[in-house]
């Protein structure tokens, strides 16, 4: 039983930093109709940035706020320059720019910083935290009540300022929102960068647990599509609970399940995607999708 | 407008391509059998994505299965290489048509994520069967030796392994081509292509989107799994981490710059991406994969329909200019 509840309490750690990366992809699938497979990439991407402020000598809390500051222009800059251009044109076209953007990300990623491991520091003290007999990681902790305070922000964001309800009415209904007098463009820009924030501090959870490389993300934002897909797509809160679920499943299969182990894990997230998509494509908590013919 | 003379033009270039195992040797010529392979893998991959509007971005997992399939009947039981070929294209024909089914049910987004998936979760895969693949050592081949009429004392024609595997890729190229543009060029053809344009009026007209789909996805992936064989042998090496989601997106690359829904697209496609890498690579380790990118982002906004599609383009602008009509007329 305790192995049980050790196993559950890291697979909440691991679950909060997939929900977070989740989150971003569901924020700007809501907004763009856009899966952004550069997601994870952005998030790499902010991760050596704060890293290189971090070796400059600067504080980690005051490195935390100016990336979160930069990756959130970072975003607004690449939905205006490189995603604009192609917002209306088929699926296939926008798949194949955020593919491109993902190879751009990570091969320069590689070029400025090489493709050795770098450790990255945690905020949170080393020292773990035993409640009976389960030991908790401070950093675990952290990393889940970071996700829980941005996800709070995001709510407060979307459902009680008139900037996130004129955001989600710009995702809603372009036209109507544009009479309205909304500017619909800048709002999607927002959500990029909105969304490439929640991003960056999934990067900078995942970082001291994982080390900073630029294919850290891969194995990452497959488990945040699964997440995604299993709380819905179109389900902020879903795709929070969903890396949550995922976190736990992940680990307990990992234990319970012997052939499975840790070489199986990404297949795991393979499967699991599969059979969501199959059984119930809208996910959990999503709404299904109603096209007009 | 003329038509393009694409039969003369056609039989030009095999002559060209059939000449030139006797002017170049050792690597150069792996280099031109690597490209007559990743044609044949970007035009699977192009029927699929291409022609049928089926976003895939796991293509390098049928690439894997074709591969390790030849390694391992040549490893565990000694057969011929050649026949390993048509093998590895039944099993990735049933593979694809299997993975073809859930699909069916996933649109544009969702599949490209599911094959994403696949993309990224293929080389695990392959290290779990150990036993079957080596692990992570993967499976070292000796490179096939040409049939015994080809090699003996007394032969007419003496060929190196190198050009024996490189007319065979020809071959199959030469053949599998065919097949393709007969296939799209039919009541099949139009009925894939018919999905791709508006699913719900080619169901109305009565084609079988389903089975038209998945039978699409198997015949993709039966060419790329033919095409991962012919690397088997060709590279004399099979390792899980050389088939990463990175292959993928090379074959995605493909595709795009040599031009969506064009079969000499895959061939201009192929060129590029065996070429290009390796000129980029003496800027750095990392530039190739920058050049990809700034390429596919580039080549949706001025040329979506890649190197094949301009040059039809400016044939079709010739055609104008020399009948004396103004453009656009």
């Amino acid at each position: 039983m305790e192995i049980f509840f050790q196993q559950v309490v890291s697979g909440l750690a691991t679950g909060g930093i997939y929900g977070s990366l989740a989150l971003a992809l569901v924020m700007i699938y809501q907004a763009t109709d856009v899966v952004n497979y550069a997601q994870g990439e952005m998030a790499m991407f902010s991760t050596y940035l704060a890293w290189t402020m971090i070796n400059a000598g600067l504080p980690y809390w005051l490195t935390f706020f100016a990336t979160l500051v930069i990756a959130f222009v970072g975003g607004l800059v690449i939905e205006r320059v490189i995603i604009r251009p192609v917002e209306n044109a088929p699926i296939l076209t926008i798949v194949i720019v955020c593919i491109g953007l993902l190879v751009i990300l990570n091969s320069v990623a590689g070029w400025i910083y090489s493709y050795i491991q770098k450790p990255f520091p945690s905020p949170f003290s080393e020292r773990p935290v035993r409640i009976g007999t389960v030991v908790f990681g401070a950093h675990d902790i952290g990393a889940i009540g970071v996700t829980l305070v941005v996800l709070a922000f995001l709510y407060v964001f979307f459902r009680f300022t008139t900037l996130g309800l004129a955001m989600r009415a710009a995702a809603q209904n372009p036209s109507s929102s544009r009479l309205c007098g909304i500017r619909v463009g800048w709002m999607l820009a927002l959500g990029w960068g909105l969304a490439a924030m929640v991003g960056a501090v999934a990067g900078m959870m995942v970082a001291p647990k994982v080390f900073l490389d630029p294919n850290m993300m891969a194995g990452i934002l497959i488990y945040a599509f699964a997440s995604a897909t299993l709380g819905g797509f179109t389900s902020p809160g879903g795709a929070v609970l969903g890396g949550l679920i995922v976190g736990v499943f992940e680990n307990l299969v990992g234990t319970y399940v012997p052939f499975i182990g840790t070489e199986l894990k990404l297949t795991v997230a393979l499967a699991l995607i599969l059979i969501v998509l199959v059984v119930k494509p809208s996910g959990l908590f999503g709404r299904a999708a109603v096209h007009r013919v | 407008m003329r038509r393009f003379p694409t039969l003369p033009v056609a039989l030009a270039l095999l002559v060209v391509a059939a000449m030139l195992p006797f002017v170049m040797t050792g690597f150069r010529l792996f280099q031109f059998t690597q490209v007559f392979i990743y044609a044949i893998a970007l035009l699977g991959l192009n029927i699929l994505t291409g022609f049928n509007g089926q976003i895939s971005l796991g293509h390098g997992a049928f690439y894997a299965v074709g591969a390790y399939t030849s390694a391992i009947m040549i490893d565990h039981w000694n057969v011929p290489f050649v026949l390993t070929l048509p093998v590895a294209g039944v099993l990735c024909l049933v593979v694809g048509f299997l993975f073809g089914i859930p699909a069916l049910r996933l649109e544009g987004l969702y599949l490209a994520l599911a094959t994403f998936a696949l993309a990224l979760a293929i080389p695990q895969i392959l290290k779990y069967f150990e036993h079957w693949t080596g692990g992570s050592q993967g499976i070292v081949l000796s490179k096939p030796d040409p049939p015994v009429f080809l090699r003996a004392a007394d032969a007419r024609v003496h060929l190196t392994p190198d050009q024996w595997l490189y007319f065979l890729t020809l071959a199959v190229l030469v053949v599998l081509f065919v097949l393709a543009s007969n296939l799209l060029a039919g009541r099949t053809g139009r009925a894939i292509v018919a999905i791709r344009d508006n699913a719900i009026a080619a169901q109305a007209m009565g084609v079988n989107s389903a089975l038209y789909k998945s039978l699409t996805f198997g015949v993709s992936a039966a060419y790329t799994g033919i095409a991962g064989a012919l690397s088997a042998g060709a590279v004399a090496y099979v390792a899980p981490d050389t088939f990463n989601v990175f292959l993928s997106i090379t074959l995605l690359v493909g595709i795009v710059i040599g031009g969506l829904a064009s079969i000499p697209g895959a061939l201009f496609g192929a060129f590029f991406i065996q070429f290009v890498p390796n000129w980029a690579q003496e800027i750095s380790k990392a530039a190739p994969w920058a050049i990809y990118g700034i390429f596919l982002i580039v080549f949706m906004y001025v040329m979506p329909r890649g190197i094949a599609g301009s040059l039809r383009l400016a044939w079709a602008r010739l055609g104008r200019a020399r009948a004396g009509t103004p453009t656009g007329a």
